[in-house]
């Protein structure tokens, strides 16, 4: 058996989000090879190379995979697939756009964003924003899944797999990009931080978010989140979004304030190792799953929190 | 121009689900179903593109049950001018739901197909990029933007780092996300209305398309419950407790 894993990353940087689905395709069995298709992405390939028990890395080069655009990159992947039983990808924005393509194209209903490996043919998923869990056996000859970062480790390094150029279709294809809009930011990023702080609704406005959901973030070395109710009253951009349509995460410490627990937000973070929540209503749904939860005023518990940490 | 919005009935997002205890699915007897919330957002979308000049005509269309005929309703009530119900009592998986998609496409002709990114209850995402692939058409996924100008679509997707902006070529198939728009109520005087919008009813087999399913439910469990923890009093107990865990 061999099993194809697409590579997420932004041509410099190999995303944590591959490790972990590398652990996923190891649960599933045989040889594993890494597609990072991309433009100048050699230091990515070489990144993928490096990781445990891959055998070996297939490098695509060329200006259609620079976004990794997704009638591109069904042009790449489903002719390789002829010698995989399955492509594994990470369920990022990326893996999501693309991976669905590729099953279409081969008639495989694929599985998506998987939280267990059962056998060859059978997964886990949760459904119905995580309030229940599916375990599915396909019939189908390939197996074409999307992994759910938060529910696999993320693999280690320690390998020396090969890296292999791989010729890549060079289109024309049917969407061009135009442009892109990526925060820059020092903080870890969102779904593989050690640390979450989020923010909901009761910040009140964006002045409100920066001035006391972000230092405490610095102070712990954390991850900003937020909830839907703040991304879509504009306090905070749309890539923070910790829910069942947004980012899902699985932190050691998650801190949610001023967030009232929505069934959708608790769907993206209730695998998080502690919970703390900051809600001065104590009948919130999010006190439900907290491990601490503190009554108060967040504007004045919250600095209060960030002078003590 | 012509815009198609598949819509699909599903549990409100307001309803907490609960497991059967034969572990075989959730409980869906006498619970409020609704409109996938991210097809409103298409509905309203397709509905605002024939508003603003830019579409003629829009179609919606849903597979499932003879009740799936109500969220055609609301659709038509919200906008759209005709619906089609693709009947079958069979759970269509996201592979079949594309695949007489693309039918009713070849039926219909439109020159766009906007799509919510996921349904609610089997969080699949997986449909419109699917369409997109068995037609060979390009798609813009997760739109938070949307323009089109002398035929050339322009989409704005909300991904990992930020948003990102594409041009496609048209036919296109677009899937939204949740801040494309804020969806309508449809009022009283519309809902009227709707009742006499043409509904048509078509069937899988009138568009050769098998609906045995590739995947079968093994089982369906309650996910780890998760304790309530403690309430602290203030925040120097939090942070004595959070360090004595090692979280600090």
């Amino acid at each position: 058996m061999a099993v194809l894993v697409l590579a997420d990353h932004d041509n410099e940087a190999l995303f944590d989000a591959t490790h972990k689905t590398v652990t996923a395709a190891k649960a599933f069995g045989g040889d594993i090879d890494i597609l990072v298709a991309g433009k100048d992405a050699g230091a990515v390939a070489e990144a993928a190379a490096k990781i445990d028990g891959v055998r070996k890395v297939l490098h695509a080069e060329g200006d259609p995979y620079e976004k990794q655009l997704a009638e591109a990159m069904e042009a790449l992947i489903v002719p390789m697939m002829d010698g995989y039983d399955a492509l594994f990808a990470p369920a990022t924005t990326m893996g999501k756009n693309v991976s669905p393509r590729i099953a279409a194209k081969l008639d495989v209903m694929q599985i998506s964003d998987i939280s267990a490996v059962e056998s060859a043919d059978t997964f886990e998923r949760p459904i119905y924003a995580g309030n229940a869990m599916m375990t599915v056996k396909s019939s189908d000859a390939k197996k074409i899944v999307t992994v759910r970062g938060a529910s696999f480790d993320a693999a280690e390094e320690g390998g020396s797999a090969s890296v292999e150029t791989v010729d890549a279709p060079s289109g024309p294809f049917k969407s061009a990009f135009v442009e892109e809009k990526i925060v820059q930011s020092d903080r870890p990023e969102l779904t593989s931080a050690k640390r979450v702080v989020s923010g909901g609704r009761a910040l009140g406005s964006k002045e409100e978010f920066d001035r006391v959901i972000v230092p405490l973030a610095d102070k712990l070395g954390a991850a900003v989140g937020a909830s839907r109710a703040a991304v879509d009253a504009g306090y905070a951009p749309n890539d923070y979004q910790v829910g069942q349509t947004g980012k899902i995460v699985a932190p050691e410490l998650y801190i949610a304030i001023g967030i009232s627990g929505a069934i959708q937000h608790l769907a993206g973070m209730k695998d998080s190792k502690i919970i703390v929540a900051i809600n001065k209503d104590e009948e919130a749904p999010i006190f439900q799953v907290a491990d601490y939860g503190l009554v108060a005023d967040l504007f004045n518990a919250v600095p209060e929190l960030t002078e003590a940490v | 121009m012509k815009v198609l919005v598949p819509v699909k009935r599903v549990i409100d997002y307001n309803v907490k689900v609960r497991v059967k205890s034969d572990q075989t699915g959730v409980d869906l007897a006498n619970v409020k179903m609704s409109m996938n919330p991210f097809d409103e957002i298409a509905v309203e979308e397709a509905v605002r593109l024939k508003e603003s000049g830019a579409a003629e005509e829009v179609i919606v269309v849903s597979i499932g049950p003879q009740q799936a005929q109500e969220t055609l309703r609301t659709a038509l009530a919200m906008g759209a001018d005709r619906g089609i119900l693709v009947k079958t009592d069979d759970t269509a998986e996201p592979l079949a739901v594309a695949k007489i998609l693309k039918g009713v496409v070849e039926e219909e002709s439109p020159d766009l197909v906007v799509l919510g990114k996921q349904a609610i209850d089997d969080d699949s995402n997986q449909t419109g990029q699917m369409l997109a692939a068995l037609l060979d058409w390009p798609q813009g996924t997760f739109a938070s933007e949307l323009s089109i100008e002398d035929g050339k679509v322009t989409v704005t997707r909300e991904i990992d780092g930020g948003l990102q902006t594409l041009a496609l070529e048209s036919p296109a198939i677009i899937t939204t996300d949740l801040r494309l728009n804020e969806p309508r109520y449809a009022s009283l005087p519309n809902i009227m209305k709707a009742k006499k919008k043409p509904i048509d009813e078509k069937s899988p087999d009138d568009f050769g398309v098998d609906m045995a399913n590739r995947l079968s439910v093994v089982k369906v469990t309650e996910p780890p419950e998760r304790e309530a923890g403690e309430k602290v009093e203030d925040v120097s107990e939090l942070v004595s407790k959070l360090k004595t865990k090692g979280a600090l």
